[in-house]
């Protein structure tokens, strides 16, 4: 059966999304990042959307859960590198991606899980 | 209204959907629709096949490219033999679903659309038509 990868780098999590994803596939790697999370003690989750031409409600909703499932895990996710015409679509279809971080690319995306787990580190430390 | 291009998609799997995602954006890039209105088309196109698949049990889709004086325009009918839609005007509220989605299929697909039409038979069937001009 078809799998998405899942890369590991650091303490965060990679996924980037090459293919037009039918339903089954989508539900697939939901429950794969799911243990991945647990397995690897991860502290994000990167989601590269670049190549998807279309997101449609049911890879929305994915997202929307593994934004979901990783918060109950203690684990951030950003979603980067939507196209502007998915995002007005998105938009316009109603959905919000309520709860999912997002960022333009790959770059700032991992700044923003990096940035999240100093301060929550630094905030440790503080007598 | 003069047709001048007609194919036909059938929808009986999860890959289908992703079929009828292909065929639909090959029409509207031959159409040379903006990417937006690709985009908008191609989501549409994929909400309501996975309604005929998951509530109609499996169906088909008709592309059709029309021309209307010097207008051009894509039609879209998704048809399926299912249970039909009891309450139609309930299906089409944002957030009303019967299944597991998110209830924003029909709802979604009539906005991203510019013309919208739907007509269901309990027992019989649903038929839903979609449509947008260059």
């Amino acid at each position: 059966m078809d799998r998405i990868p899942i890369l590991k780098m650091g303490h965060s999590l990679l996924v980037s999304i090459q293919v037009d994803m039918h339903d089954r596939l989508a539900l697939t790697l939901q429950d794969d990042l799911t243990q991945k999370i647990v397995a690897t003690r991860a502290r994000g989750v990167l989601i590269d959307i670049s190549s998807l031409e279309v997101v449609d409600s049911f890879i929305g909703r994915m997202l929307v859960n593994i934004a979901a499932m990783a918060r109950v895990l203690d684990a951030k996710t950003v979603v980067v590198g939507m196209r502007p015409a998915v995002a007005i679509t998105l938009v316009e279809l109603g959905l919000s991606l309520t709860g999912v971080r997002t960022a333009l690319n790959v770059e700032l995306g991992m700044r923003l899980i990096s940035d999240a787990d100093k301060s929550e580190q630094g905030a440790g430390h503080e007598p | 209204m003069p047709v001048t291009n007609h194919e036909s998609v059938s929808i009986e799997s999860n890959d289908d959907i992703v079929r009828v995602r292909q065929r639909v954006r090959d029409a509207a890039v031959g159409l040379g629709f903006s990417l937006v209105d690709q985009t908008k088309l191609v989501t549409a196109a994929s909400e309501l096949a996975r309604n005929t698949l998951v509530y109609g049990l499996g169906g088909t889709l008709s592309i059709e490219t029309l021309v209307v004086e010097r207008r051009q325009g894509l039609r879209l009918t998704f048809e399926d033999q299912g249970p039909g839609i009891a309450d139609v005007p309930r299906a089409l509220t944002d957030g009303y679903t019967t299944g597991t989605g998110l209830g924003l299929g029909l709802s979604g697909a009539r906005r991203l659309s510019q013309e919208f039409e739907i007509s269901s038979r309990p027992g019989e069937g649903t038929r839903v038509m979609i449509a947008r001009w260059k």
